[in-house]
């Protein structure tokens, strides 16, 4: 019984370290600088929307 | 995050830029490399400004424009196998990691192995683990059951768990919190 409560306890400590360092994967991704390349086409496609 | 307060519904064109960083960095998960993910978001970009008129307003912009960069990824994929993951591009620009010395799992041996991972299991971690979407949502944009969702975010974590040497077993991930990720999502608290 016991035995099986830590095995629980280890489970969901491992699946939660799991997640932690997939959200810092995601965050590190998250955290790089747009290029400026994608305002320049929101721009375009802007324009090109005025123009119609 | 988003205030709990009513919002006037916005021009998705609007309110796309504010989605950039989120769809790059789901575009690096699926990629792990830079320019073909640079690529995925520009072509996802003009796919939905030619398609806003399909676009529900004030449904979840984000998942509308996530559906669209998983599907031209996977139609990407199909038609050249050319693109090859480049983690070491994708790692260039994130900061030294100290050495973790609590027994925690050290987060470089974690990255290589997420690495490592099939596209599909990186998308449904990323997805359902990180950016904080119901297993409902990435069902919706990955176009499969929720259970299909859940089983491969499960299979997912076992190869993890596999790779990184931790201790496997069937039944390790059950019972992951998806009504915690449900409120978030429903009360527009998905991570930006």
């Amino acid at each position: 019984m016991l035995e099986q409560m830590a095995q629980e306890r280890d489970k969901a400590g491992l699946q939660q370290q799991i997640d932690e360092n997939l959200k810092r994967v995601y965050e590190e991704a998250l955290g790089q600088e747009v290029p400026d390349r994608f305002k320049q086409l929101l721009a375009q496609l802007r324009e090109k929307d005025t123009k119609k | 995050m988003t205030s709990n307060e009513p919002q006037a519904v916005r021009d998705p064109r609007d309110e796309l830029p504010e989605h950039l960083p989120a769809l790059r960095a789901f575009a690096i998960s699926l990629t792990r490399n830079m320019a073909a993910a640079d690529d995925l978001v520009q072509d996802t970009i003009v796919k939905a400004w030619t398609n806003f008129d399909k676009f529900t307003k004030g449904t979840n912009l984000r998942a509308w424009l996530f559906t669209i960069l998983r599907n031209t990824f996977y139609s990407d994929k199909r038609k050249n196998r050319r693109e090859v993951a480049d983690p070491e591009g994708v790692h260039a620009g994130s900061l030294f990691v100290k050495p973790d010395h609590d027994g925690r799992m050290a987060f470089t041996e974690f990255r290589t192995a997420f690495d490592k991972l099939t596209p599909e299991h990186r998308e449904v971690l990323i997805l359902v683990g990180a950016s904080g979407f119901s297993y409902e949502d990435a069902a919706g944009m990955m176009g499969v059951a929720v259970g299909t969702v859940k089983s491969r975010a499960n299979r997912a974590r076992a190869r993890l768990a596999a790779m990184l040497h931790l201790e496997p077993g069937e039944q390790m991930f059950a019972g992951v919190d998806s009504t915690t990720l449900a409120v978030m999502s429903r009360s527009g608290m998905t991570a930006a």
